[in-house]
């Protein structure tokens, strides 16, 4: 086969099953569902199973389902309109989220810094100890924090034998605590890809910065963080995403007016069992959140085909 | 920029990761309190690892957590070699971009979503919910996972290995199992741990596509969490830690001993 040819290629059966098993598990179980989340974020809740109608059934034929059709309507996203709640709680999640994101890489640029700057027979551990929390259980890391941060937690209880407060700390039931939990939970997410933009970079970028007279601290404003942005990028985005759309740090940590959209879409969906209205939640969810999806995945692409 | 770690980058080491693992080794640490109160240290006890042993509520949650887990590690696993393999050999093919766009999506696809989402369609399919929606739904996200991390360890590998295996006869299958298999196993096998770690965790899409009758251990978990803090929960969160930690240095010994093989091969 002559290589190196960028055309397209045709595939032989074999190939085309590798290809299709996946690809069609993917389709079935992944995409196709948002048609459905579509579909009922447009039907009306109702006090029967499934909660919500119009129901569609293959047998009741095309007549049927035309009128079915005209039972659609857009009552469920009008409700998201109408009750401040539901604004507040996209307000509240994007705000958190920032806010998380922006404190999280205060924390891990310079631990991934540091990281680079440690002998290379250390970073193979040293990348280990970054990841391994992620192995560790999500809810367990959350519940870790309610140990510490509450009123009698270790962290009141550690500073009140101190004599450092003479009050508790309220922090737990806090937007303070869901940005603690957060931070905390994302913080591999982080430190991972900006290690890696670090790590990539020629040494001699910096020692050539060092002879032309600049001092370390402008060397590295110039040189070194620059260069490592896609890095820093790359772990925002993997971290901001999921954080927006979570449930169970705020709903553990957080108090009772912390308006997250994770939580709001649970609420209507197991408390209230209103699924249109959990349903148009999450599709207004998705449209807020398509600019840095599409972000993060041409990001991801541009990586894996630099890599190949 | 080897050897210029000072003082200040080890402070921030140091403090970096004390901030990754205290919390975590609280828990751990206050499973063995004899106290009841969470917050009081009474002495060394397993006394909260025995009553665990009588709750058959949380050996059942973790015993379906622990099958689903495996099932869908495996599952995945295999889909996910076969994604992998589609990102890493098939250059420019029409659809690409569809397909890599399928694969990196549910990495960051917050869970409220990924759960809702295939909750309706297990409704509009009339699927029954418990063991088999729980399954397909662990086994979508964890392909994801795997064919990200088989797919990188693909990309740096030498195909003149395979092309070699085939100018020798050896079929396309009998290359991928004979050449290529022994040297990525340990990616393989780093990507079915990912796979089952992540189902072991997973509480939110698992609370949308289970049913009745089908409680998996984090969600039990979840459950007293909000009845408050119980030294239980910190002996359950200890054994999870614990077996996680187990399976990862299991698969660290395998993936030498594998590498040990692969490089044999590599060499040659």
């Amino acid at each position: 086969m002559s290589a190196g040819k960028p055309h397209r290629r045709k595939l032989g059966t074999g190939q085309r099953v590798l290809l299709a098993v996946p690809f069609l598990w993917l389709l079935l179980f992944f995409a196709a569902p948002f048609l459905f989340v579509a579909k009922i974020s447009l039907s009306q809740a109702v006090a029967q199973r499934p909660p919500y109608e119009p129901v569609f059934a293959w047998s009741e034929g095309w007549n049927v389902f035309v009128e079915k059709l005209g039972q659609l309507s857009l009552s469920a996203y009008g409700l998201l309109f109408e009750d401040d709640l539901y604004l507040a709680s996209y307000l509240g999640s994007l705000k958190l989220a920032a806010l998380a994101t922006l404190i999280g890489l205060c924390v891990a640029y310079p631990v991934a810094l540091a990281m680079t700057r440690a002998p290379r027979s250390w970073r193979p551990a040293l990348i280990v100890l970054a990841i391994a929390p992620f192995w560790t259980s999500f809810l367990i890391r959350v519940y870790a924090w309610i140990v510490i941060l509450k009123d009698e937690g270790l962290l009141n209880h550690l500073l009140l034998s101190l004599r450092l407060i003479d009050q508790p700390l309220q922090i737990y039931a806090t937007d303070w605590a869901v940005l603690i939990g957060i931070v905390y939970s994302y913080m591999p997410f982080l430190i991972l890809p900006i290690y890696n933009a670090i790590d990539r970079q020629e040494p001699q970028l910096v020692e050539a910065a060092r002879d032309l007279g600049a001092s370390g601290l402008s060397a590295f404003w110039r040189v070194t963080f620059p260069l490592s942005l896609p890095g820093v990028f790359a772990g925002a985005l993997l971290m901001f995403i999921p954080a927006v759309g979570e449930f169970v740090v705020p709903d553990l940590l957080g108090g009772s007016d912390t308006l997250m959209i994770g939580r709001t879409l649970w609420n209507e969906f197991f408390a209230n069992r209103d699924w249109p209205t959990a349903s148009a939640v999450a599709v207004i969810m998705l449209l807020v959140l398509l600019v840095p999806l599409l972000l993060y995945e041409r990001n991801e692409m541009r990586i894996s085909e630099t890599r190949r | 920029m080897t050897g210029t770690l000072r003082k200040r980058d080890v402070a921030i080491l140091l403090i970096g990761f004390a901030f990754l693992y205290v919390p975590i080794a609280l828990v751990v640490i206050y499973s063995f309190n004899a106290s009841k109160l969470v917050t009081v240290w009474g002495g060394w006890s397993t006394r909260w690892y025995g009553a665990l042993l009588d709750n058959a509520q949380v050996l059942d949650a973790a015993w379906l957590s622990l099958k689903v887990a495996f099932l869908s590690g495996v599952f995945s696993t295999i889909l996910g070699t076969m994604a992998a393999i589609v990102m890493s050999r098939y250059g420019r093919f029409r659809g690409r971009l569809v397909f890599s766009s399928l694969i990196y999506a549910p990495l960051v696809m917050p869970e409220v979503i990924m759960g809702l989402s295939l909750l309706l369609l297990f409704v509009a399919l009339d699927m029954d919910r418990g063991f088999w929606t729980l399954l397909i739904a662990h086994t979508t996200f964890g392909l994801c996972f795997v064919t990200i991390v088989v797919n990188a360890k693909l990309a740096g590998f030498d195909r003149s290995l395979e092309e070699a295996a085939r100018d020798l006869g050896a079929s396309p299958i009998g290359a991928f199992f004979q050449v290529t298999l022994p040297i990525i196993a340990p990616s393989v096998i780093a990507g079915f741990l990912l796979a089952f770690t992540i189902s072991l965790d997973d509480f939110v899409i698992a609370s949308f596509t289970t049913g009745p009758g089908a409680t998996t251990l984090p969600m039990r978990i979840y459950s007293q969490v909000r009845l408050g803090v119980t030294p239980e929960i910190n002996a359950i969160s200890t054994l999870m830690i614990g077996t996680v930690l187990a399976l990862v240095l299991f698969g660290f010994a395998l993936s030498r001993a594998f590498r040990g093989g692969g490089g044999a091969v590599g060499r040659a």
